[in-house]
């Protein structure tokens, strides 16, 4: 079939926008995997040398790579579960509950979610102090959970908006309790709404930075986007920037793979919950 | 089972929708509620099945009082409009549903789903989706479902709305075969007046949140309450004539015409407004009661032709007439109605 327009102009538009981002990429992987004489562009050797970290301590402080990613790892995990949690139920309770200021929740749920973090950081800072949760994973967990949550039981509610009520009815008709209804009939309704949850909210605790940075400096709750930093500041003018890259590469992976992995998944969001 | 509404009141913030209505659904019975949208109808099939609380009354099943009793212990079966199947179980499991919730065995589940799937036709469906089936089969399953636990009660709301035509017509019989058959007590709420005459045993029609009127179809068709029932049973629908009370009788509205009143009626005071309804049927070439007229409108339904004949006055009556005659738009025709046949109202809509 003829396009009715020419596909040429639109993607080379798209092209010359990205090109940095594909150009930053390039050098990121080819840096990563090469050596060359300070001054130049162009690189003189192929090595594994910058991935020397998978495998050696770098005697850096920290408790090594695998440490650190696992820290990250834990972090993105339990963030997202606490996130798709609360908002399967907060969202259904918004959607077909009738409780005292649902109004009220509603609209500061819109606020929340508009809301700059980093003005909140002093105050979080504090709290967690007073709890004994600063420079705990933990401490990070729940605040990082908490900032995404708005987000979450808005995009919940949206998908438990689409599904028809009479569905609901009918299940208690059937003599169901609402915990069955809700359970067995409306749950898999939303199925694709709660997979998108737990993507976003594992990808966005994956690249946290500022929250681990400020309210768990320690090198017990370290992840690896504070790992890339410190190696920065650390290094000073000295920063071994290729093995930077080589990290930032090993950082940047699993982000890739479960995007290809689940891209379809991800625009659901988007596009609203099943179709009975 | 027998139902009893008694005193139902049921009010949506400010506004009453249902006002201290009463009634009485007999065993076995097949009962239609119809009436306008937004006449409450469905209001009190909500109510019946638990959806809706009631703000006052009573509702008895049998001897039971089940106003405080919630939806899941009323053992009522709904149908509702859009079917409500769950869309991620196939046939089968729809079906099954209900019985797993009671927790009983396989086998015994298993045995009451081929059995209903029988009753309804769809023993070959079960492995398939919703999505899957056309709408007259989304019904059967509906059915399926509402009636495999044995509940004392069917309740059915607009079951036939979303379907086509020659669907309706066959879904109407088969949902008529299926409440006998099983002998299911059961209440439809509907806006169609051909459906509500030709599945129930009778009919309450509602207007504004009362019953105007309950009687088996026939006798609602033949002797309606007031004018809103008359005009909403039959199609096409009846025409209406205004005029006032004179010494003659019946005089048209701006004419001189005046029409004799039917034996047995008392009429109001002379000069107040008066309504003849006259039913297509009842307005004939060879009537002896002849009024003078214009044809205005023709349609050609096959084996009938409906004729709209304009009055001097203005006023319209139809003609429903077999197939046949050979009037045209314009024609001066002189017809009879049926001067035993003649529905007379009062000024307040109701019957003389």
């Amino acid at each position: 079939m003829k396009p009715n327009f020419r596909n040429w102009p639109v993607l080379l538009v798209l092209l010359v926008f990205s090109a940095p981002l594909l150009i930053m990429l390039a050098f990121l992987l080819v840096d990563a995997f090469t050596t060359k004489v300070p001054g130049t562009m162009i690189p003189n050797g192929v090595t594994l040398h910058h991935f020397r970290f998978l495998w050696t301590d770098l005697d850096d402080g920290s408790w090594g790579i695998w440490g650190v990613t696992l820290n990250t790892f834990n972090f993105a995990l339990f963030t997202s579960l606490a996130v798709s949690a609360i908002s399967l139920t907060a969202g259904y309770a918004l959607s077909r509950l009738a409780f005292p200021a649902r109004g009220f929740f509603l609209g500061s749920l819109i606020v929340l979610h508009a809301f700059p973090t980093v003005t909140l950081i002093i105050a979080i800072f504090l709290i967690l102090q007073l709890l004994g949760l600063y420079n705990t994973l933990i401490g990070v967990i729940v605040v990082k959970a908490a900032l995404e949550l708005p987000f979450g039981i808005w995009v919940m509610k949206g998908f438990y908006d689409t599904v028809p009520w009479e569905i609901e009815m009918a299940g208690v008709q059937d003599g169901a309790s609402r915990f069955t209804v809700w359970w067995q009939l409306v749950l898999p309704q939303v199925q694709p709404g709660l997979m998108a949850i737990l993507i976003f909210s594992f990808l966005s605790g994956w690249s946290e930075f500022i929250l681990p940075m400020v309210l768990a400096p320690g090198t017990e709750a370290q992840v690896l986007s504070t790992y890339l930093a410190t190696m920065l500041l650390d290094g000073g003018t000295q920063a071994d920037f290729n093995l930077f890259k080589a990290v930032g590469l090993f950082y940047a992976l699993p982000v890739a793979i479960i995007y290809l992995i689940f891209q379809n998944k991800l625009m659901n969001i988007y596009g609203g919950g099943t179709k009975g | 089972m027998r139902i009893s509404i008694e005193n139902f009141t049921k009010t949506f913030g400010d506004t009453t929708v249902i006002d201290n209505m009463s009634l009485d659904i007999n065993s076995g019975e097949m009962l239609a509620l119809l009436g306008p949208s937004g006449c409450g109808k469905s209001t009190t099939l909500f109510a019946i099945c638990g959806i809706h609380r009631m703000n006052g009354g009573r509702l008895l099943f049998g001897d039971r009082d089940v106003t405080k009793v919630s939806s899941q212990k009323r053992n009522v079966g709904v149908v509702f409009q859009n079917y409500a199947l769950y869309p991620h179980m196939n046939v089968y499991d729809n079906i099954a549903f209900p019985l797993k919730v009671r927790k009983e065995s396989k086998a015994e589940i298993d045995r009451k789903v081929q059995e209903i799937a029988t009753l309804v036709h769809i023993g070959e469906l079960l492995q398939r989706r919703p999505a899957q089936l056309s709408g007259g089969q989304q019904q059967r399953v509906a059915l399926a479902r509402a009636l495999v636990r044995k509940p004392d009660i069917l309740l059915l709301d607009e079951p036939l709305a979303n379907l086509d035509a020659k669907l309706r017509l066959e879904m109407r019989s088969e949902i008529r075969r299926i409440q006998l058959q099983t002998g299911i007590t059961a209440v439809l709420v509907t806006h169609d007046q051909v459906e509500a005459m030709s599945m129930c045993d009778r009919i309450a029609i509602m207007d504004e949140g009362r019953i105007v009127q309950l009687s088996s179809p026939k006798e609602m068709y033949e002797d309606p309450s007031s004018d809103f029932v008359a005009g909403f049973l039959g199609n096409p629908p009846i025409a209406f004539l205004e005029g006032s009370v004179d010494e003659a009788g019946f005089r048209l509205a701006n004419s001189e015409v005046t029409l004799p009143v039917p034996a047995g009626i008392t009429l109001p005071g002379p000069g107040s407004a008066m309504r003849f309804g006259i039913r297509p049927e009842f307005f004939q070439p060879d009537n002896a009661l002849k009024v003078k007229g214009r044809i205005s409108f023709v349609e050609t339904q096959g084996r009938e032709e409906l004729y709209d004949v304009t009055l001097e006055n203005g006023a319209v009556l139809r003609s429903i007439q077999t197939q046949g005659g050979s009037y045209r738009v314009g024609d001066e025709v002189t017809w009879g109605i049926a001067a035993d046949r003649i529905l007379a109202f009062g000024p307040d809509g109701d019957r003389l």
